[in-house]
Parts: structure tokens; C-alpha cells; sequence
């Protein structure tokens, strides 16, 4: 195969309209992904960006295409491992789709490269983050462990 | 604490059949297969297949995506990832994986 590419799907008792503002929205994503924000102007070409607490960032892109409660699509690059760096620009998707009373995420992340260090971190990444989102979502808390910037990092 | 649906069932169901074990190994070794690709080498009809693949993509064990016309199949660690978070969280993970790691080596099997 010549890319590398994760799909992860998780049913969330919620409605599109607060799943996709807990995607983005800053007082949602610190309490589950690590105490980080998103920077963005949320519309297509505009620069996007994950700042830890102390401001800088871990990962940056670009907004791709951009629905509204359906579907973001992001360039991604890592700026915290050098030789994830130095693969350039991934691409991650967000799809919500309404099921009954809860909406289904599939969120893929992908790399036109053949075993990439970067698609195989994020794997270890989403489904802590995607779990520590639903629990928010559904009962008020996030997970620990996913609540705070580690120290050290 | 990890909140589990109601589909936990779905997914215990999913996984109590070797077949669907297999295919979820198939897509480990290798992510992103057709149901033709999944179909190579294995003792089963097509429909068998068919109709286990849609088990797992029930159960969310399975996740798909369209690529032009081809449809992919991908491992979802979602539900297992609840489901170690729900019983095993709380244990230290160092030390669960340590043990896992005896055992293969004493063992010398890499599949567990």
C-alpha cells in the first residue's frame, strides 16, 4: 500500500450540533485532549493549529472543507517529533452522521506514504482522545489521564 | 470511568466467532482491505465473509470507508479501547504489558 491510514468509529449519545462543538471549541477540547486548544478561523483555506497550554503548538494545518455538525476535513503536520515533521502533511477527517439519538464519528487519518511513524502515533492517540470525548459528551466528565498536559512533554 | 453502550453485547457476540477473530487479524496484518482482498485464502464463501464483515462493522469492531468504488475495511480499536478502559483501567499497564510479554516469550507463540 502506498499510504497509511487509521479509520476510527464511535457511536456518541449526543447531537451533531454539541459533538461538533466539543471538536473545536476550546473549553470542550482542554478537558479531554490533553488541556489543548484549537486555533482556527474554521473556514476552507484557513490555518488551523493545536496549542498546548503553554502556546505552542503540537500540530498545524489547514482547513480543507469545512460543513458545519458534518464533516471537516484538515491537513495535519506534527510538530513535536522531528521525524514525524519530515513526513509532511497528513489528512484528517471528521464525519458526523445522526443514528437514532446518538451520532455516529468516523474520524480517518491518512498519509500518502508506506509505514508512517506519524499515522502509527496517532493510533495510540485517537482512541484514548475519541473515548475521553464520549464520556464527556454522555456523562458530564472526561477520562483521566486525558484531562491535562502531561508534564515533562 | 469509560462509558460503555448497551452495543457492548454486539461486540462480545462479534468476537465469540473464530472466523470474525480471523478477519480482524487479516486486517491487522494488513488495513484496509477489500471484501475480495479479505476473501483470498480464506475457507470461507463469500457470503460467509459477507455476512461476518457486517457483523463486525455492527458491532463497530469493523469500520468502512468508499474509496471511489472500492469499499475498505479497517480495525476499529474504539470498542476494545472501552472495554479495556472499563476493567482493566485502572491496573498499571507497565506491568500487564511485562507480563504479556513473559508469557509470549516462555510460551515462544507471537499470537498470543
Amino acid at each position: 500500500m502506498a499510504e497509511s491510514r487509521f479509520v476510527y468509529v464511535t457511536y456518541i449519545r449526543t447531537t451533531p450540533e454539541k459533538l461538533w462543538r466539543a471538536l473545536i471549541e476550546p473549553e470542550f477540547t482542554r478537558q479531554f485532549w490533553m488541556g489543548t486548544t484549537q486555533e482556527s478561523e474554521w473556514k476552507p483555506g484557513a490555518s488551523w493549529r493545536i496549542a498546548k497550554p503553554n502556546g505552542d503548538s503540537t500540530d498545524s494545518g489547514e482547513v480543507v472543507e469545512i460543513e458545519p455538525h458534518k464533516r471537516l476535513v484538515l491537513t495535519w503536520k506534527n510538530h513535536m517529533f522531528p521525524d514525524m515533521t519530515a513526513e509532511g502533511f497528513s489528512r484528517m477527517t471528521y464525519e458526523l452522521e445522526p443514528k437514532g439519538d446518538t451520532v455516529k464519528l468516523t474520524v480517518t487519518h491518512e498519509i500518502d506514504r508506506s509505514g508512517s511513524k506519524l499515522i502509527k502515533a496517532v493510533s495510540n492517540g485517537w482512541p484514548m482522545i475519541l473515548a475521553s470525548l464520549k464520556s464527556l459528551l454522555e456523562t458530564g466528565e472526561s477520562l483521566e489521564g486525558t484531562q491535562r498536559w502531561p508534564e515533562g512533554l | 470511568m469509560a462509558t460503555v453502550s448497551a452495543d457492548v453485547d454486539k461486540v462480545f457476540k462479534a468476537l465469540a466467532a473464530p472466523e470474525r477473530r480471523l478477519l480482524l487479524d487479516r486486517l491487522r496484518a494488513d488495513n484496509g482491505q477489500t471484501l475480495g482482498q479479505l476473501c483470498e485464502r480464506m475457507d470461507m464463501t463469500r457470503q460467509a465473509v459477507t455476512r461476518h464483515l457486517r457483523l463486525l462493522e455492527e458491532a463497530t469492531l469493523v469500520g468502512t470507508l468508499w474509496r471511489g468504488r472500492e469499499k475498505l475495511h479497517y480495525l476499529n480499536p474504539m470498542p476494545i479501547h472501552e472495554i479495556a478502559e472499563r476493567w482493566i483501567g485502572k491496573f498499571e499497564r507497565g506491568r500487564l504489558r511485562a507480563l504479556a510479554e513473559l508469557k509470549t516469550k516462555l510460551e515462544g507463540d507471537t499470537d498470543g
